[in-house]
């Protein structure tokens, strides 16, 4: 398992170019799979466009206490990449104004932000009606100083959703690192213990559990019955709902996925699997994604691959909503992640 | 005409096999998506019990197919080993319990 970002080892995927020209070429360029463009085209779905924005989706920074082997993000602890208050305050005038019903906040480990905690503070007096922070588990028993993190999200009403990849121990830390699924149980329990994910209480905690592998993932409500059930039993442990996600080709993921020769084999399982439905409500048509720097993104996997949104708009300073809802999302072959089966987004399954 | 008599390509084109006869086809692949739709048992029931008759009819394509459903339906890899010993289990007990009928040949002819 590594313990370094690709970008600290300096790994030729760390480069974004680099990226979008192995999604270009191949099996793409050689037309044995058709690309996203031409599927879409298929049931008159291009360009795609966005609908009514609903969420707001901000990262605050790529440092994370962890190096998961699938991150999309490269995110680790030497990673500097940190939301500044300045960005923060850019951001918040935006809360301030929007019409989206949803904050999203995500990372690497967004709590490490040194300004974590004065930004949520901030953002909860703004009555936004559904305050998420993405957070990994492992923080809150990493360090004593998040100790209290249950607590404080309590206290502002945040909604927690937490990464957990399986409810056994030798598939979690496969994925996520060494010891992982015993902290990511504590702090389930820690979260349990204030009221989080209780059964019929407000304070909700959801699940995201993505595929340890180079394949996609099931039916999402047999997925919950089966993390509920198990968590249950073996730790008492309760939560809301699970998101199933599928991992998208970009960064560590489409890393492991050339090294282990898994990659076309996995084009091409997502492409088989292509579901025009789901296009209707994919992520990027309800979402706007912020990056620690402030620029604007379709979706945070596009802001990973640093496509900014094709608008005249492309930073928090100058937001006007309106003007950036009148634009083209940008899409590649990576988005055939998010039109697979059942579809895939940060809320789990679309179709 | 493929060098192999199996290759991991023709899974995907399993489907076709209704173009040469579209109502048998379709009534089999109507029939087999009905079967694994959950039911009495659940649908991760069904994916172990596949997975098991895949290994005992030793068909790679069955095996292919069943281990991928089982990682999508969150199957451990012990379940997955678990459950083709089960199918192993019952293969080898079905040739040992002819030994029964040796037995009694034996018993029968000689004195």
């Amino acid at each position: 398992m590594a313990t370094k970002s690709l970008k600290a080892r300096n790994n030729d995927i760390a480069n974004t170019e680099r990226q979008l020209e192995i999604l270009s070429n191949g099996i793409f360029a050689n037309r044995e799979l058709p690309t996203f463009a031409t599927k879409i085209k298929e049931t008159n779905q291009f360009p795609l466009r966005p609908k009514k924005l609903e969420i707001l989706q901000i990262n605050l920074g790529y440092m994370c206490n962890q190096v998961c082997d699938h991150c999309h993000v490269d995110a680790g602890p030497d990673r500097n990449e940190i939301m500044t208050i300045e960005t923060m305050n850019h951001c918040l005038e935006v809360i301030n104004k929007t019409g989206a019903q949803t904050l999203d906040l995500t990372g690497g480990a967004p709590e490490m932000n040194p300004n974590f905690r004065w930004f949520v503070e901030e953002a909860s007096k703004r009555g936004i009606k559904d305050f998420i922070v993405r957070s990994n588990l492992t923080i809150i028993k990493a360090n004593k100083k998040y100790h209290d993190l249950p607590d404080f999200f309590k206290k502002h009403g945040v909604h927690v959703v937490s990464s957990l990849p399986h409810y056994t121990k030798g598939k979690t830390d496969k994925q996520r690192g060494n010891g992982v699924f015993d902290k990511s149980i504590e702090a389930l329990k820690s979260l349990n213990k204030v009221g989080y994910g209780m059964p019929n209480s407000d304070l909700r905690l959801d699940l995201v559990y993505n595929p340890s592998g180079a394949f996609l993932p099931g039916n999402q409500q047999a997925l919950e019955q089966d993390f509920k059930k198990a968590l249950k039993a073996d730790f008492d442990i309760n939560f809301h709902n699970l998101f199933a996600i599928t991992n998208l080709p970009i960064s560590r993921f489409l890393d492991y996925l050339i090294a282990s020769e898994n990659y076309d084999d996995y084009m091409t399982a997502l492409v088989d699997a292509y579901n025009p439905v789901a296009v209707q409500n994919v992520m990027c048509t309800n979402t706007i994604s912020v990056s620690w720097d402030g620029f604007l993104y379709d979706c945070d996997f596009n802001q990973m691959l640093n496509l900014k949104v094709a608008s005249n708009v492309q930073h928090i300073s100058d937001y006007h909503e309106e003007l950036l809802q009148n634009r083209n999302i940008v899409i590649n072959q990576h988005c055939f992640g998010c039109t697979a089966g059942a579809g895939s987004s940060c809320q789990g399954v679309v179709a | 005409m493929s060098k192999n008599y199996y290759d991991a390509a023709d899974l995907r084109k399993f489907g076709k096999i209704t173009e040469w006869n579209e109502e048998l086809g379709a009534k089999f692949f109507d029939y087999y998506g009905k079967v694994f739709e959950e039911g009495s048992l659940t649908a991760r029931e069904k994916s172990l019990i596949a997975l098991a008759v895949a290994h005992t009819e030793q068909c790679p394509y069955c095996i292919d197919a069943y281990t991928k459903d089982g990682l999508q339906k969150g199957i451990t890899k012990e379940e997955m080993m678990e459950a083709v010993h089960v199918g192993a289990a019952i293969k080898s007990g079905a040739t040992l319990v002819h030994g029964v009928q040796m037995m009694n040949i034996v018993n029968k002819l000689d004195s």
